[in-house]
């Protein structure tokens, strides 16, 4: 099954859900497991097993470059549809340097969808529909009356919510293009942008532009914390790097910002799905 | 938070004390192989400068010579006076990136000692940064905009020269922060110049939206300037 199956079930699942029902689905992690399930399956990753682990490294996840490029494109049209959004809606008329900011990664953002657009050919697909209000969580383009100032806060929290998922879910995406080597250059030099995107964004929210543990960062709700599951970890090649020496460097903070972790195809697409309209 | 104590030396103390230890065996071996007129010994096979090697483990120490370089970089701003007087953002940031270019440094010594023999292991190299002013803004913050830069270009252009997978993803779990460094401090630097587009400015991030990526020999020849300590790569690209 293609993403563009996946694309079909939301669309389908949203005329058998009303809006409350869907914000229920906020309440907690634990209730996103029916969109999680949906979201699983189409990615091709998961048919055979439901253990996230062992579909990381079936077979088939090693040599998918279509599958990732399409994960990657619903990232991409996520992003460049937000940024867009977010500059015609005049909440940052009041925020030049993040109006500047949003400017420069709209520009990359809406870039990156031309380029995997390009790259995937007959096995594109056009942008969905999205919310991001999330089911009437969020009113980051201050559509529904919500003053600048928290519709500024909001978009600067999505901000941060995309940009980190999607250097963490290009990272995922790594063994299904590696056989490819020009998928993989354009793949890396697209992901280091995401993580310059991530940082700059983190720093207008007065955070530091890496992540430390699992961390969210304050007023990001729960919902989120889906964007940082095992970011805390400190193992890397077999090795527990905070026993590597003393002092800060091997402090267990500065052991997970100097790592930034990889995020499964399914865990990207959990995160993509709760912004499909 | 808890308070992180901080900790800044010249030279660190296990990893050092554990480089003399090794570099000692290594030297009591030369010198009976010497005293042995062992054929390869008198015959050059290890006289040369050290070579990387071909393949991962080329890349790897490709890597660990760049995170040698970077840590090297920071230990000496977080020695100088425009560190010491830095506003608490920048002081903060330059702390963070020295923490992480150690970890990363240490990290590639115990990755590639794991698995490759010692005399396969680059060596710990040299540095001259004379022509950096450690008490000047400016100059510490320019510097580090061009390693960062550097590191992810070379990061960028070595993926494709990775066979394992596994050091491919690790490869990416460090580019990514490689890249969030070279955009704070091109925040600052761009907070400073009115250029609020400066963190991922058209400079380095090119009009499909991406950025660099240079072979080795590119990036050994930009960066050779501030190793002292002479290699070679010749079986990477």
């Amino acid at each position: 099954m293609s993403i563009i199956k996946l694309l079909e079930d939301f669309t389908t699942e949203k005329l058998t859900t009303d809006a409350s029902s869907r914000r229920d689905m906020f309440g907690s992690l634990g209730s996103l497991g029916k969109r999680a399930a949906l979201a699983a399956v189409p990615f091709g990753l998961a048919a055979s097993s439901s253990d996230a682990k062992a579909v990381t490294t079936t077979a088939a996840a090693q040599s998918n470059p279509v599958s990732a490029l399409q994960l990657a494109l619903v990232l991409e049209y996520i992003e460049a549809d937000f940024y867009a959004r977010a500059l015609d809606s005049g909440v940052l008329s009041s925020y030049p340097k993040a109006e500047a900011v949003y400017m420069q990664i709209s520009k990359h953002e809406t870039a990156h969808v031309n380029l995997l657009k390009g790259a995937l050919g007959d096995a594109a697909f056009d942008a969905p529909e999205f919310d991001f209000t999330a089911g009437g969580n969020f009113d980051p383009f201050g559509e529904d009356g919500t003053n600048d100032q928290v519709a500024y806060a909001q978009l600067l929290i999505l901000a941060q919510a995309f940009e980190d998922t999607g250097v963490r879910a290009y990272k995922g995406q790594a063994l299904n293009i590696q056989g490819n080597p020009d998928i993989l250059t354009t793949a890396l030099r697209i992901h280091s942008v995401e993580a310059r995107h991530a940082s700059e964004i983190r720093r207008l929210r007065g955070m530091k532009g890496w992540i430390t543990g699992d961390e969210r960062g304050a007023g990001v709700p729960p919902i989120a914390q889906a964007v940082y599951v095992n970011e805390d970890n400190t193992v890397q090649g077999g090795v527990d790097v905070t026993t590597l020496g003393d002092g800060s460097p091997f402090s267990f903070e500065s052991s997970t910002e100097a790592y930034d972790e990889p995020l499964t195809s399914n865990d990207a697409g959990n995160i993509a799905a709760l912004f499909l309209s | 938070m808890k308070k992180q104590k901080i900790e800044v030396s010249k030279v660190k103390g296990r990893g050092r004390r554990r480089f003399i230890k090794t570099s000692g065996i290594a030297l009591a071996g030369s010198s009976l192989l010497v005293a042995c007129f062992d054929d390869e010994d008198l015959y050059g096979g290890n006289d040369g400068p050290f070579d990387l090697g071909g393949g991962d483990l080329g890349v790897l120490n490709y890597a660990y010579a760049l995170e040698q370089l970077e840590a090297d970089f920071y230990t000496k701003v977080l020695n100088g006076n425009y560190w010491s007087g830095a506003n608490e953002v920048e002081k903060t940031m330059f702390q963070d990136i020295y923490n992480h270019e150690l970890n990363h440094r240490d990290f590639f010594k115990a990755a590639i000692s794991s698995v490759y023999d010692e005399d396969e292991v680059l060596p710990e190299l040299g540095f001259d940064f004379s022509s950096v002013d450690f008490n000047d803004r400016k100059s510490v913050l320019e510097t580090a905009q061009l390693l960062e830069d550097t590191g992810v270009k070379a990061y960028n252009g070595a993926g494709k020269l990775i066979t394992s997978g596994d050091y491919l993803v690790l490869a990416g779990k460090i580019v990514s922060v490689e890249a969030r460094h070279a955009s704070a401090i091109r925040s600052v630097l761009g907070d400073h110049m009115d250029d609020f587009k400066f963190f991922a400015g058209d400079d380095v991030v090119d009009a499909s939206g991406l950025d660099g990526a240079e072979d080795p020999s590119v990036i050994l020849a930009a960066a050779g300037g501030f190793i002292t300590t002479e290699f070679t790569a010749n079986k990477l690209p």
